[in-house]
Order: C-alpha cells, then sequence, then structure tokens
C-alpha cells in the first residue's frame, strides 16, 4: 500500500520581486524627496484651484497668521542662499548690527524668522529644533519701525545685484487672519510699486 | 522562513570530494525588512507636493496725474461685499437703484458662483446688444474689516473659475454701503 505523504512545503518565499518593488519606491521617494521643515510660523493656508507653483529661487515669502496667543505675526522667508547672505548684510549695515562671517553662513541655511534686526542674532545662534519653540515676536511692521519694509528693499536689491532678476513676492496667509492685517502687508507692498505677488495657497477641486 | 545555506549536511567520509552545490537563493527579509523601514521615513518626512500659488496683480497705488478717472457703465458692475460669517452681500448697478439685491449669498458653486455666471451672461448680452460685444462685467471686491483672508481667496477663486476678467478689490464703503451690512 502506498502511503499518502504529506508534501512538505517550504516556508521560505521569494522575495526578490518584493525587494526590487520596495527598492524601486526607495529610489522614488528618495529621489522626490525635499525635506519638511518644521516651520517657525505653522498657517493654515486657504485651497484654491489656482495651478502655478512657486518658483524655488528668488522668492520671498511673507508668513501672515497667529501664534497661540492669537497675536497677529509677519514672518519672512528668502529662499536662495546667496541672496540671504547678501540681505543679511545689507541689513546688518543698515540697522547697524554687525554678522560674523559664521552669522552669514547659519542665516543662509535657516528658514523663516520673524524677529527685530536687533534680537536676529540670537535666532541665529539658536539649534534649528529651538527656532521653532522659541516664541518669535515678529517682524516689526508698524509705520514707526518698520523693518518688513527694510527687509524687502534689501532682499530685492540684492536679488538684482545677483541674479539679476526682480525677487518675487508671495503671501502665505492664514486663512483665520482678517483682512486690515493683509491689506498693510499688501500697502507696504504696493508702496514700493510691487504690484503684482503670489498667494500661497493649497489645492482644491473646481467643486466645492 | 529564512533560508541560508550552511555547508553540507553529512560529514564527508573520506572518498571523492564533490563540490558543493551552492544554493543560489539569498534570504532577502532583511533586505527588504530595510527598504520599507526607509520607504516609511522618506514617505513620512518629505512633503510631496509644491504649494500652489495665486497670482495677484494690484492696480498702481498711486494714482497716474492727469488721468481722466475711466467712467463705467453701472450696468456692467457687480458688488460683492464680504461680510463677516463667510457671507457675501452683493448687488447689480448702484446702490441707490439696483439692477438686483442687495441680498445676501454663500460661497461656493451653489451660491456665488452661480450668481457670477448668470450675470456674466446677461452683461455680455447688454453689451452685445449696445454694440460693443467685447466688454464683459467689472465686479468689485469690497472685503470688509471683519472678512477674513480666507474670503478674499475663495473669492479670487471664483472669478478664476467663472472667468470673469475685471475685478478690483476696494476696500472702501459708502456709507450707504456701510449702512446696508450693518443692518444684517
Amino acid at each position: 500500500m502506498a502511503k499518502i505523504k504529506m508534501k512538505k512545503k517550504s516556508t521560505s518565499t521569494d522575495m526578490t520581486a518584493m525587494c526590487d518593488v520596495a527598492f524601486l519606491l526607495l529610489t522614488f521617494f528618495i529621489l522626490t524627496a525635499t525635506a519638511k521643515v518644521p516651520e517657525a510660523l505653522p498657517v493654515d493656508m486657504p485651497s484654491s484651484v489656482a495651478q502655478t507653483k512657486l518658483p524655488d529661487t528668488d522668492l520671498a515669502i511673507i508668513t501672515v497668521g497667529k501664534d497661540k496667543d492669537g497675536k497677529s505675526k509677519v514672518f519672512f522667508d528668502i529662499k536662495g542662499r546667496e541672496i540671504r547672505k547678501r540681505t543679511l548684510e545689507g541689513m546688518g549695515a543698515k540697522f547697524g548690527v554687525t554678522f560674523s562671517e559664521d552669522d552669514k553662513t547659519k542665516f543662509s541655511l535657516m528658514d523663516d524668522f520673524g524677529v527685530p534686526v536687533a534680537n536676529l542674532k540670537d535666532i541665529i545662534a539658536m539649534k534649528a529644533s529651538d527656532r521653532t519653540k522659541a516664541n518669535q515676536p515678529g517682524i516689526p511692521i508698524d509705520s514707526l519701525d518698520n523693518q518688513l519694509k527694510e527687509w524687502l528693499l534689501v532682499s530685492r536689491r540684492a536679488a538684482i545685484d545677483l541674479d539679476d532678476k526682480e525677487l518675487q513676492i508671495a503671501i502665505k496667509g492664514d486663512a483665520k487672519e482678517e483682512y486690515p492685517q493683509i491689506k498693510k502687508i499688501m500697502d507696504i507692498l504696493q508702496d514700493q510699486k510691487i504690484n503684482s505677488f503670489n498667494l500661497v495657497t493649497g489645492m482644491r477641486g473646481r467643486d466645492f | 522562513m529564512a533560508e541560508l545555506n550552511t555547508g553540507d549536511g553529512g560529514g564527508g567520509k573520506g572518498g571523492k570530494v564533490r563540490s558543493k552545490k551552492q544554493s543560489s537563493k539569498v534570504d532577502l527579509t532583511a533586505m527588504v525588512d530595510l527598504a520599507f523601514l526607509l520607504i516609511t521615513f522618506f514617505m513620512l518626512t518629505t512633503s510631496l507636493s509644491k504649494p500652489q500659488s495665486m497670482d495677484l496683480s494690484l492696480p498702481d497705488k498711486d494714482p497716474i496725474k492727469d488721468e481722466i478717472p475711466v467712467k463705467v457703465d453701472e450696468n456692467r458692475t457687480m458688488t460683492v461685499m464680504l461680510d463677516e460669517g463667510n457671507k457675501i452681500v452683493y448687488y447689480m448697478g448702484l446702490l441707490a437703484t439696483p439692477i438686483a439685491g442687495p441680498k445676501d449669498i454663500a460661497y461656493g458653486k451653489d451660491g456665488i458662483r452661480k450668481e457670477l455666471l448668470k450675470r456674466k451672461k446677461t452683461v455680455l448680452e447688454y453689451s452685445a446688444a449696445k454694440g460693443k460685444p467685447k466688454q464683459g462685467i467689472i465686479v468689485i471686491i469690497k472685503p470688509t474689516k471683519k472678512s477674513n483672508y480666507k474670503n478674499l481667496v475663495d473669492i479670487l477663486d471664483e472669478m478664476a473659475i467663472t472667468g470673469v476678467d475685471t475685478y478690483a478689490i476696494v476696500p472702501e464703503f459708502t456709507p450707504e454701503e456701510t449702512k446696508l451690512l450693518d443692518k444684517k
């Protein structure tokens, strides 16, 4: 009599295909990656159907939003390391603050900030993780002490000097920010004859 | 499940030296583990989509001297006031003698968009009847102090969706308009 033999199945599976897929995806993600940086002032942008993307270089972003206490703050960010360096130099000269070479290098690598120029050194000296926690007071935009205006002027000049290109300005506002505050920023821009700028928004479909 | 060939099974008992047959299978489990770990890491740390941006061009703030103010046909203008609480008040023409409204309306496709498309069509017909078929609707956007940034972006978005090319943001209110908004 023939015994029925149970075939012993091997528990090992062929991982080759899985490995292929995994590495394909991994390559894709590595190549498309742009590191997400924690923002110093997180804002919830409104969404629109606009399709144009923001440029990567020659761009200044003005972030308008509210902090945890509900106070409106203005932060400023410039894309492009060389422009940042040049801008810091210009601002230092204007406000009588001297920045060392080390400060400039550090400043060129950091992201948005929201402090008066006098306190900028402290922020530059901080570690990146501490900057987001530092509770920065925002850039002064009053008519008495309008530093945002100076930042814009100096950075635009830097962009023209370096790349011979007009700096693009984008406003990144919080959805709940009141209109007068946005209007104030637009007025500052228009005072410098910047009549065309971008509003940073999220994406949405036409059906809402 | 891990299967790695580890040498021969039985001890060689003298005699012939046989070349061992090496299995070509390598255990890939660990490698796959690692790959997926990295994938997860990259997926979570990347921001895939760049934010969108909306172009906004405003007219020059300082009016050019000697410029004759352009008179606009009131039949072509639609005034949209952005009120607090995500509400819109709109009217066509002049507030004293409005063609339509003033009326409350909501944002979105069933509210302001429907109205805009309808008005756009009637204005085009009106212009065509007058012999200037190219003149479309003019929308005046008036954000109140209590409206927020989202309202502004929303209404500008509606302009883009409905294809209204001529619009202006005017944050100035006539006394009549203020009264109208206060009543609500």
